[in-house]
């Protein structure tokens, strides 16, 4: 017997860690582990996006993996700052006391 | 048959650090549960001849990252207890509805829908083989994608300087005061 992996696989796969992600941030009130569940999301698509370049014999997949990454970076950095900058002021990491506009 | 168990494993691992991340009621553990997902999701990489996606995945987003969701977790204090009382009506069960509805919709996707892969460059072994390695990707990275690479130096440089212009904090404008003390204006 020999079963082969298919590109549907490994989008199977992606789309539940997709679905977890999405989950957290739906259920989570911490605003770090919300952020967290973005970068699961953001991985689910890059796995995504290797499946079907490897599939299409094309290497822009990976190309446009390698761009997401470097998006993903510059994203957390400029979003835990500004979880950071949040904290100082309210003493306080859950998204469900900043629901009002007042500063 | 090798791919198969590799596969099989770190779905595995990746799907326990998912479900991790989402459950541990200590911010820690959720990054550890995404430490394990993205390793996991490395090793895939490396299952589909992504070598140097994988590379990258691990020196930046297990190490740089993760180093910095540590430390800010450990900045803003671990101790605090999450508050789960339920604002919505019913929002866990809703929420999982939705989670489910939404895995499946893909699963189905994926499973029924027609999907014909059709290989834009075909080898001589017959199915595509694209080796990721360094040599591969620095072709393709600054001849059709050098824009875009460029575009990414300035979007880093601009990220690093909003960290800074965010987190920094100023004195306080009552350090004005003269060092004599406060007198008054007719003095």
């Amino acid at each position: 017997m020999s079963l082969v992996v298919t590109p549907g696989w490994y989008m199977t796969l992606a789309a539940l860690l997709f679905a977890i992600g999405a989950l957290g941030i739906l259920i989570r009130r911490n605003a770090l582990v919300m952020f967290m569940c973005i970068e699961l999301m953001l991985n689910a698509v890059n796995l995504t996006f290797v499946a079907a370049g490897r599939a299409l014999g094309s290497l822009d997949g990976q190309m446009a993996v390698f761009f997401v990454l470097v998006v993903a970076a510059a994203e957390v950095v400029v979003g835990l700052a500004i979880i950071v900058a949040i904290f100082r002021r309210r003493q306080s990491a859950s998204v469900d006391e900043l629901s009002e506009m007042a500063g | 048959m090798v791919e198969l168990i590799v596969f099989a494993l770190m779905a595995g691992a990746s799907l326990t650090g998912g479900v991790t991340v989402i459950r541990a009621r200590n911010p820690v553990y959720s990054a550890m549960g995404l430490l394990a997902t993205l390793f996991a999701i490395a090793v895939l990489y490396v299952l589909q001849l992504a070598h140097f996606v994988a590379a990258v995945q691990v020196i930046v987003y297990a190490g740089a990252v993760m180093t910095l969701f540590l430390f800010v977790i450990m900045l803003i204090g671990v101790d605090k207890e999450e508050n789960t009382a339920e604002t919505i009506p019913h929002q866990r069960r809703l929420a999982l509805a939705v989670g489910l509805i939404a895995a499946g919709l893909g699963i189905a996707l994926v499973a029924r829908g027609r999907f014909s892969w059709v290989p834009l460059v075909v080898t001589p072994a017959g199915a595509a083989q694209t080796n990721g390695t360094v040599q591969a990707l620095a072709e393709p990275m600054f001849t059709d994608w050098v824009l875009a690479f460029e575009a990414t130096a300035l979007l880093l440089t601009i990220a690093a300087a909003g960290a800074i212009a965010l987190a920094s904090t100023r004195k306080p404008i009552l350090s004005r005061v003269p060092p004599g003390g406060e007198t008054g204006p007719g003095s």
